[in-house]
């Protein structure tokens, strides 16, 4: 009788539980799960999913994931980071992968006061100018002068064509800071071409850029028109090497590109191959367990993103959105899973870079640049 | 530009525009019968590739066998589409029509979306059409000659079908006058029917050749196609099927050859595409091959 008494008295203490749990901590996940970058934002969250089952408490407790979907559209970005402020009352934000929509989604959040902390917005209008907006990244001037280098030392090139997508900020930014320092290093730009997202015949621009014909082709755009533009430059024969940027670190590449991306060169965050930090190993052994997959880029700078909030968190001993941004800006020699970061008063923090190439149909590390 | 160049842009210009054409000849069809802009017409293109795409990937069929599949699928998901959202609403005003167009677009859309997911998936590239014919300064895909020829085979049977059959010359007669057309004793309904069928074939053959031609599988692939083939069809008179195949290759060449005569310009092609059609219906507003309003 004893015995069964104290198992209902233990039971009803079980159920009882929740209630005596304080209220869970909200983070908002903003990222593009549909759209023409659909790839970043499903590789973001299942990042920050591992993350935060490593990691799934602060300050004694539980975190919650609240993902919203942007569509990989600036209106539809904005229109979500509303939602995650007023609606489920997140204390930080996560997100946007891509430069455009974080630079559409910072406003409500600066109004708010709700720190951001974007993965891979690369652009540098992305925290000018705002308090509480946040990146995990190297900035587009660093990766443009990274790449305008690579293009000169590595691939002996005098000459280069561009090509780039018009109505995205990452794009247009990154293909002027490389279109600067490439001419400053004595290359010239023997032809310069646009198109717009959603494009999907690219022949003209790269006939034109074909006549011209450049010792390389620089290419600062999304991984699925990098594919297809890869593609039609190889049926035209256009043979140029292709170099690229962070963004087209996407199995897509591959998918889409086959044969026709095999050789293309671009500056990264983060190989797998690259692991330094404690973290890092800890981080990369539980993404293969949890999901099959070897850990990719976005994933990765999705989960420094969540580990980084975690860290103020806890240094800040509050969840109180101003304490944790004070406490994002002192952020100093954090160990995250791409390498050291340390937040400097403006937001950026001073990262290292990589360089990546595509060879035998896999993403190979080449070699790490600091900064 | 020198000769070889401009030979490979009219090349590409062309292929573009016949991919355009056939989406445009299903817009204008459907407009002829039932004066109703099919805006989900664009949307079957998508359908019509993922068909394909999985009877190659998942049920390994030999791709002859996946593309008559999917063209015949995409027919009867016309058919379906037309009896389950347009039929109840043949005698509402004209506008309910247009806005239940619109809301299938963004129904097969999300569908999509939902069952297969946002991220684009590469198209299985049969070895037939791959390769290119390699010349001094020139290289043109094969599959570009394959499209313009599968194009012009699928016009001729189509300009056929419409002028030269009985069930064509009920769609002419339909297009005229549906009250008269059924005192005739003719079955409206099935006259209609036959109309999506073909219209959507051919989408569902222009699917598969723009999957070729532009490898990325998406939810949204077929919106841009769709806009531009509505834009052709208008262009080149809607409701008129030669007109429509005219205005599809008319926009596919202007697109290229914009950009191919000032590359600078590159970014604002639909801008200018746009413009350029802006002024021909200024001058013509039936289009090219509309017949003329009366007085």
């Amino acid at each position: 009788m004893l015995r069964v008494l104290s198992l209902v008295v233990v039971m009803c203490l079980a159920l009882a539980a929740p209630s005596w749990a304080a209220d869970p901590i909200p983070v908002g996940a903003l990222l593009p799960m549909t759209g023409v970058v659909a790839a970043y934002g499903q590789m973001g969250w299942s990042g920050i999913k591992v993350a935060h089952a490593m990691e799934p408490e602060a300050l004694g407790k539980k975190v919650e994931l609240k993902l919203v979907d942007t569509k990989s559209d600036k209106v539809e970005a904005a229109n979500a980071v509303s939602r995650l402020i007023e609606k489920d009352k997140v204390i930080a934000i996560i997100g946007e992968m891509i430069s455009g929509n974080t630079i559409a989604a910072s406003d409500a959040a600066e109004r708010s006061q709700i720190p951001v902390v974007s993965p891979t917005a690369t652009n540098p209008i992305v925290t000018q100018g705002k308090k509480y907006i946040f990146r995990v990244c190297f900035i587009d001037p660093d990766q443009g002068r990274i790449a305008a280098k690579l293009a000169k030392d590595e691939l002996k090139a005098k000459t280069a064509g561009l090509i780039y997508d018009i109505s995205q900020d990452y794009c247009v930014a990154l293909a002027a800071f490389f279109k600067k320092e490439f001419t400053q290093a004595g290359g010239k730009i023997a032809a310069e071409t646009k198109f717009k997202s959603g494009d999907r015949d690219f022949t003209p621009q790269l006939s034109s850029i074909k006549s011209a014909n450049p010792d390389i082709i620089y290419a600062p755009i999304y991984y699925t028109e990098a594919a297809l533009i890869a593609k039609q430059a190889r049926d035209m024969g256009l043979n140029a090497p292709i170099l690229a940027g962070d963004g087209v670190q996407a199995p897509e590449l591959i998918q889409l590109g086959g044969k026709a991306v095999e050789g293309v060169y671009f500056t990264a965050h983060f190989h797998k191959d690259m692991i330094s930090t404690e973290r890092g190993k800890k981080f990369a052994a539980l993404y293969e367990k949890e999901t099959g997959k070897p850990l990719d880029a976005f994933s990765a700078m999705a989960a420094d993103s969540y580990f980084v909030i975690m860290d103020a968190i806890k240094r800040a001993g509050s969840s109180d959105p101003k304490k944790i941004r004070e406490a994002l800006v002192a952020t100093k020699d954090f160990d995250g899973v791409t390498g050291k970061i340390s937040m400097q008063p403006d937001g950026n923090p001073i990262k290292a870079m990589v360089i990546n190439k595509v060879k035998d149909g896999k993403f190979v590390y080449v070699t790490t640049i600091t900064p | 530009m020198n000769f070889e160049a401009l030979v490979q842009h009219l090349m590409f210009g062309v292929t573009l525009g016949c991919l355009y054409g056939l989406l445009a000849i299903g817009y204008t069809m459907v407009y002829g019968v039932l004066r109703l802009i099919n805006f989900a017409h664009g949307d079957l293109l998508m359908v019509s590739a993922y068909f394909a795409f999985f009877g190659i990937a998942m049920f390994h069929l030999p791709w002859p066998v996946s593309f008559a599949i999917a063209v015949v699928l995409t027919g009867f998901l016309g058919v379906l589409i037309d009896r389950g959202a347009y039929k109840p609403l043949r005698r509402s005003p004209r506008i309910s029509a247009l806005i239940t167009a619109i809301g299938l677009s963004f129904l097969l859309e999300n569908l999509a979306l939902v069952i297969i997911g946002g991220r684009p998936k590469s198209f299985p590239m049969p070895s037939l059409f791959e390769g290119a014919f390699i010349g001094t300064g020139i290289q043109i895909p094969y599959l570009s000659l394959w499209v313009i020829g599968i194009t012009a085979v699928l016009l001729v049977v189509v300009l056929l079908i419409v002028h030269r059959t009985r069930v064509g010359m009920a769609m002419r007669a339909l297009s005229r006058d549906v009250e008269t057309v059924r005192l005739m004793g003719v079955d409206a309904d099935r006259v209609i029917s036959f109309t999506f069928v073909l219209g959507s074939a051919l989408a569902a053959a222009g699917g598969m050749m723009w999957c070729m031609k532009y490898p990325a599988l998406e939810p949204f692939m077929g919106v841009i196609p769709g806009l531009k083939a509505f834009v052709a069809a208008v262009l080149g008179g809607i409701g008129n099927v030669a007109g429509a195949a005219l205005g599809g290759l008319l926009l596919g060449l202007a697109e290229i050859l914009i950009v191919a005569i000032k590359p600078e310009w590159s970014g604002y092609r639909d801008a200018i595409a746009f413009g350029v059609l802006i002024a021909i219906l200024l001058t013509r507003p039936t289009g090219i091959l509309g017949e003329e309003l009366p007085e």
